[in-house]
């Protein structure tokens, strides 16, 4: 077994949370699995900086880890506020601006 | 501790499993609290991942920050949307989801085989030299020399997040439209209004449950003494009759 096999799980992973992404409609589920496809680069990282036997794969998953923290506050945010005004978390109704 | 030694390759293919299991109920679960539960044994895995893989400090800032906050903030949340957080099966696209798995499918084997292509008989370094003075340490000298600016960088977008999340969750009430403490009480004092606590639920020798409503002095059940949100518990023949505890 090689350092490869983290980067198979992390491509598994990653694709997991891509079609997760297309076949989910609640905005909150959407978001986990957006919230998956960042972990899954951030194993792809950190195998990496393995590899290359410097630190510098760590810091730039300490740096996602810390983008996604915000992403997350400001998505749930906006999230919550169309629950408010549409009473319902279903991406499939945010559709105003289409007619 | 540049190849894998016998220990690591146990604990990956223990874990490897599981978080790929995480990720599927995640995907699948029709409930979103469950799928949050699967998220986390997801992300948990990936944090050991991170110890063994010599990164013990990002592997606890994994559990810390993403199954710690994260996962609390995304259930927080789903505590505040309520019932409706379950998704419906109803596809609004033909053959959408089919579609979808092909493409994963594809997307997978596609990002597979191109990083097995490009690293190929890649010699793998390891973390040894690098973490001679500890893994915090050698992490902290990164951080303050070549990442300092994306450091400082990443502060300001901590307090931007955080202004945002406060503008995105506050209300804006007019002056008008607030009402002061006066205008309460005479509400509250109103006729037709009953202004004392509303009484418990009732407490009986069968019963001691939140949805079982108090007795009024003639026997009826007070609807006051429970909450609107509960389904009533209809209380049976034998609870509503009249406990005959004289002369016994």
């Amino acid at each position: 077994m090689t350092p490869m096999w983290y980067i198979v799980l992390a491509t598994v992973l990653f694709s997991i949370g891509a079609v997760g992404v297309l076949i989910r409609r609640n905005a909150i589920v959407l978001f986990m699995c957006i919230e998956l496809m960042l972990n899954a680069a951030n194993l792809a990282l950190v195998t990496f900086s393995r590899i290359n036997g410097t630190l510098d794969g760590q810091i730039m998953a300490f740096f996602a880890m810390v983008v996604a923290a915000a992403e997350v506050v400001i998505g749930l945010a906006i999230i919550m506020l169309i629950f408010r005004t549409r009473r319902s978390a279903s991406v499939d109704d945010a559709n105003l601006l289409k007619y | 501790m540049s190849g894998v030694e016998t220990g690591e390759a146990v604990a990956f293919f223990l874990l490897a499993p599981l978080s790929v299991i995480g990720a599927l109920g995640m995907v699948m679960a029709r409930n979103a609290v469950h799928s949050a539960l699967w998220l986390v044994l997801t992300m948990l895995s990936l944090g050991v991942f991170y110890i063994v893989q010599a990164g013990p400090f990002i592997g606890m800032v994994q559990i810390i920050v993403y199954t710690g906050a994260i996962m609390m903030l995304f259930l927080f949340v789903l505590m505040l949307v309520g019932r409706d957080a379950s998704d419906s099966v109803i596809e609004t696209l033909r053959g959408q989801r089919v579609v979808a798995i092909v493409l994963g499918v594809g997307l997978a084997g596609l990002l597979g085989l191109g990083t097995y292509r490009a690293t190929q008989g890649l010699a793998v370094t390891g973390l040894d030299e690098a973490n001679k003075a500890g893994n915090v340490q050698g992490l902290a000298r990164l951080i303050f020399t070549n990442y300092v600016f994306a450091f400082e960088v990443t502060s300001a977008l901590l307090i931007t997040a955080a202004v945002g999340a406060m503008i995105l969750a506050h209300v804006e009430r007019r002056r008008g439209e607030r009402v002061g403490q006066a205008a309460k009480m005479r509400e509250r004092f109103l006729p037709g209004n009953y202004p004392g606590p509303k009484a418990g639920p009732g407490v009986y020798a069968t019963s001691t449950s939140v949805a079982t409503p108090a007795k009024l002095p003639d026997g009826s059940p007070a609807p006051r003494s429970i909450s609107p949100i509960l389904p009533t518990r209809e209380l049976t023949a034998a609870e509503k009759a009249n406990k005959h505890t004289e002369g016994r």
